[in-house]
């Protein structure tokens, strides 16, 4: 649109502003009610205060549901990273039959309502008398995760250059050797990215943990469960510092991106 | 679908044809795809014959045995057909909403700013900012913002838009306006991803052809953004159609906003209703499908994903 003058120049800037700030309206104030003061339910300000960040624990339940989510998480990011990078690999690299289907496979579960992927995981796992619990939950967030990892990965396999594999090979390497000392290195990026990813969908998950959790209590669960009668600040704690933590870690990625091609652009 | 908008290295790859063959990518596919049947396909089967089980006939109350009792469809249907309708309603017009806040925020990103990177880079953190801080706090930070305690509502009767009295959050506004905001990045992601390979001199082409800036927006930008636009609308109706949590009561919902997903809950976790439960979910399931058909036959199922 540059093709307009005055009005039309200043529209889409300030429309763009006006957007950021409304997406990040949610935010500044779940991070702003961290430091309340408050006591039971966190709804009105009542003063500023650091005993809710010094004393997070004080909550236990939060501090509690806060250690599950974060064991669930890894186990599921663990497990979902390995399957979703070596499906990852074969695609890119290696031709093979049913690869229509494959792809369907690894797309419908992103295309069906999360409802549907909890209901039905809780309808089987009943129908085969498991106890739901620890395990149910990661089996679940497992399922989910994987084709996410899949995108992600596979996009760093295919922009690997398949000459370095083969010098290698000319350098005598043997196949695992090449796998280790060339391939998974220059993968690396990818693979962190994905599992950074797979951990943040575990972490945050909600629709599908409430149908098979059992008795067991995540922190988003606990969050859902709390709402009724006002949730601690506690809470808004670990939800801010894992979102501080998250964005720096993000900008971190994205400055040094930045660093490297200036350097690259100047050489 | 561009759900590779999360991966930043796609502009990068060249194309490039799979060239090995064998046992290995066998092995390498198995245990996943195998994982994948097991707890994403089989509980889709599980899901139907859960939803034409009847009540078992010695059995206790709240006992169900497999049958072929299609009535179950008939009764949620009579039942619960206004929450499917609702459902359809709300996340059409979240879709609707998205994509009209998030066409022009993907254009600013990948148009406007493409000739300051960095600055590019910062504003496409903020947009998948809100992934970072949970989806439950975010929608009761709204929550608490429009409540009738709160500035918005108070403002906006001040300044005589709305009467005394009434509300915004348990409506159906404020019910659209949260899955509209909770999906919103996944309408700019792919929309960004796609008008980020828009080559400029077609505009100028466009415009060298004595096209307005209007014209040439509607017959460049947007069907060369089309793709990113028909993603983009997938990835936030099928999360809005499913959802729960905005229409709860808890949260942005009232009395009179339960969508399908609410009523699935109650029945499978609170009554133990499974085979109604199941029949809402498969009946869900099949009505996403129709778009998501649609899509699977005018891709190429490599681009699906």
């Amino acid at each position: 649109m540059r093709g307009m003058r005055g009005f039309g120049k200043w529209a889409l800037p300030v429309y763009s502003v006006i957007a950021f700030v409304f997406l990040l309206i949610p935010i500044a104030y779940t991070i702003a009610f961290s430091f309340n003061d408050s006591r039971r339910s966190n709804i009105s300000w009542r003063g500023f205060t650091l005993d809710n960040w010094f004393g997070v624990c004080q909550a236990q339940d939060v501090c509690t549901a806060f250690g599950k989510s974060i064991a669930i998480g890894l186990v599921a990011t663990l497990v979902a990273t390995v399957l979703g990078t070596m499906i990852a690999i074969a695609l890119v690299r290696y031709r093979f039959r049913f690869r229509s289907s494959t792809t369907l496979l690894l797309f419908l579960p992103m295309a069906t309502p999360e409802v549907v992927l909890g209901s039905g995981l809780a309808a089987q796992f009943l129908a085969a008398g498991v106890q739901k619990g620890m395990l149910t939950i990661v089996l679940a967030h497992i399922m989910f995760c994987i084709s996410f990892v899949v995108v992600t990965v596979r996009a760093r396999v295919a922009s690997l250059d398949p000459a370095l594999e083969e010098a290698g090979r000319d350098l005598y390497a043997n196949p695992r050797q090449v796998f280790w000392r060339i391939t998974f290195p220059l993968l690396l990026p990818g693979i962190v990215a994905a599992a950074l990813l797979a951990f943040a969908l575990s972490f945050d998950d909600f629709i599908i943990t409430n149908f098979n959790a059992g008795p067991e209590v995540t922190l988003p669960k606990y969050i859902y469960t709390a709402a009724a009668r006002g949730i601690p600040a506690e809470a808004n704690v670990i939800a801010s510092a894992v979102f501080l933590l998250a964005i720096v870690i993000v900008l971190a990625v994205q400055l040094t991106g930045a660093v490297r091609r200036k350097r690259l652009l100047q050489q | 679908m561009a759900f590779t908008a999360f991966a930043s290295d796609t502009a990068l790859a060249p194309q490039q044809e799979p060239t090995k063959r064998g046992r290995v990518a066998l092995l390498l596919l198995l245990p996943g795809l195998a994982y994948l049947a097991v707890f994403f396909l089989a509980p889709l089967i599980s899901l139907i014959l859960t939803s034409l089980q009847r009540p078992a006939e010695f059995g206790d109350f709240g006992q169900y045995e497999y049958a072929f009792n299609v009535d179950n469809y008939a009764d949620v249907f009579g039942a619960y057909g206004g929450h499917i309708v609702r459902s359809i309603a709300y996340s059409s017009a979240a879709t609707v909403a998205a994509l009209l806040l998030g066409y022009p925020l993907a254009y600013f990103i990948a148009v406007t700013l493409r000739r300051w990177p960095v600055w590019q880079g910062l504003a496409l953190t903020l947009v998948i900012a809100p992934f970072f801080i949970s989806f439950l706090l975010r929608t009761l930070a709204w929550k608490q913002i429009l409540s009738d305690e709160g500035p918005v509502l108070g403002f906006l009767q001040l300044v005589q838009v709305l009467p005394d009295g009434a509300r915004l959050t348990g409506t159906d506004f404020s019910v659209i306006f949260g899955l509209t905001y909770n999906f919103l990045p996944f309408m700019v992601l792919p929309i960004y991803a796609s008008l980020a390979s828009l080559d400029l001199r077609l505009l100028e082409a466009s415009r060298d052809l004595y096209a307005n800036a209007w014209s040439s927006f509607w017959r460049v930008t947007v069907p060369l953004s089309l793709p990113g636009i028909i993603s983009g609308s997938l990835l936030v109706l099928i999360p809005a159609a499913g959802d729960y949590v905005n229409a709860s009561l808890d949260f942005l919902g009232g009395t009179g906003t339960a969508m399908v997903g609410n009523v699935i809950e109650t029945l499978f976790i609170e009554t133990g209703n499974y085979p109604e439960a199941s029949a809402l979910s498969v009946i869900l399931m099949a009505l996403i499908l129709v778009p998501v058909a649609f899509y699977v036959l005018f891709t190429r199922t490599e681009d699906l994903i």
